[in-house]
């Protein structure tokens, strides 16, 4: 299991909120693909996918903040 | 081949055109075709809306927009709403931040500083204001800021207010989601400002800026 987490963004910033999932739960998902939209007050960003796999988790829904090194989500990810 | 810096002057386009340009210049960064890109260009009247934006934040009513010929657009910079006219230079760097520094804080601050020393060069002594991302004369705002980043590329970027023609416009949003009061180079320096001079000068910081070969190629 992969915990996707928020890395640091720069100094300063302490976290962002969650814009748009490009995933739902259940989802397969490729490393290096989009995962989410995160935005700070004048920047909005996108995370990738850590791993390949299934998204089995998503802990904060758009709208909720998160803090540098918290996890947003998980993935089970597929055997190598 | 690919090629260190880049200027793409589109001089008077419509919005959505240039952000197709953009995606189109991002598309080829990220390929590695290019590195350091720099799109400069004018807007007719237009108002967007950032990630961060309410639409309570303007103040005229779909009608008003209808009847003054203004579209409207959701797009994926962050920030609040902002309006965009033909007086402003629009400033889109498109670079990799991996090659400079992966920092979003870092970024915005040199945005801010390229525009401060444009102005400078102007004569205009301009400065920032902690917590608020742009640039301000006195209380008033000469030029805002709100980028979008993939992949540590960045795209949008900043706007200029040259010339002091769009002033009546801004009083349609509350810029940012502030209630702020608008400025221009022209409204500074009372006197006429031309694009042609700005670019050159904001084109001239980036360029000294953009030096990140030794690096980039390390990689």
């Amino acid at each position: 299991m992969k915990e996707v987490i928020l890395p640091q963004l720069g100094e300063g910033i302490e976290g962002a909120s969650i814009t748009c999932w490009y995933f739902k739960p259940g989802d397969n998902v490729k490393e290096g693909e989009d995962l989410v939209e995160l935005a700070t007050d004048k920047a909005a960003f996108n995370l990738p996918c850590p791993a390949s796999g299934k998204l089995s988790r998503v802990l904060l829904s758009e709208g909720e903040a998160v803090k540098v090194g918290q996890a947003l989500a998980t993935i089970e990810e597929e055997p190598s | 081949m690919t090629e260190n810096f880049r200027v793409f002057n589109l001089g008077l386009i419509d919005f959505q055109t240039a952000w197709g340009f953009q995606k189109h210049i991002f598309s080829r960064v990220k390929k590695g075709q290019l590195n350091f890109c720099l799109i400069l260009c004018r807007h007719p009247a237009v108002i967007t809306l950032g990630r961060k934006a309410s639409r309570d934040n303007i103040k005229a009513s779909a009608f008003e927009l209808k009847k003054l010929n203004i579209p409207l657009f959701e797009i994926e910079r962050g920030g609040d709403v902002t309006y965009h006219g033909p007086g402003q230079l629009c400033v889109y760097p498109i670079i990799n931040l991996a090659y400079f520094k992966k920092d979003i804080n870092w970024y915005l601050r040199s945005l801010e500083t390229l525009l401060l020393e444009a102005l400078s060069a102007f004569a205009i002594n301009a400065h920032t204001l902690p917590g608020s991302t742009g640039i301000w004369v006195g209380g008033q705002k000469i030029a805002s800021i709100g980028i979008a980043i993939k992949n540590w590329i960045t795209f949008h970027g900043a706007s200029l207010n040259v010339k002091n023609n769009d002033a009546a416009n801004f009083s349609l949003i509350r810029p940012c989601g502030l209630d702020i009061m608008m400025t221009s180079m022209e409204g500074i320096l009372g006197e006429k400002v031309r694009f042609k001079e700005v670019e050159e000068v904001l084109t001239r910081s980036c360029y000294e800026r953009s030096n990140f070969t030794a690096i980039g190629r390390r990689h």
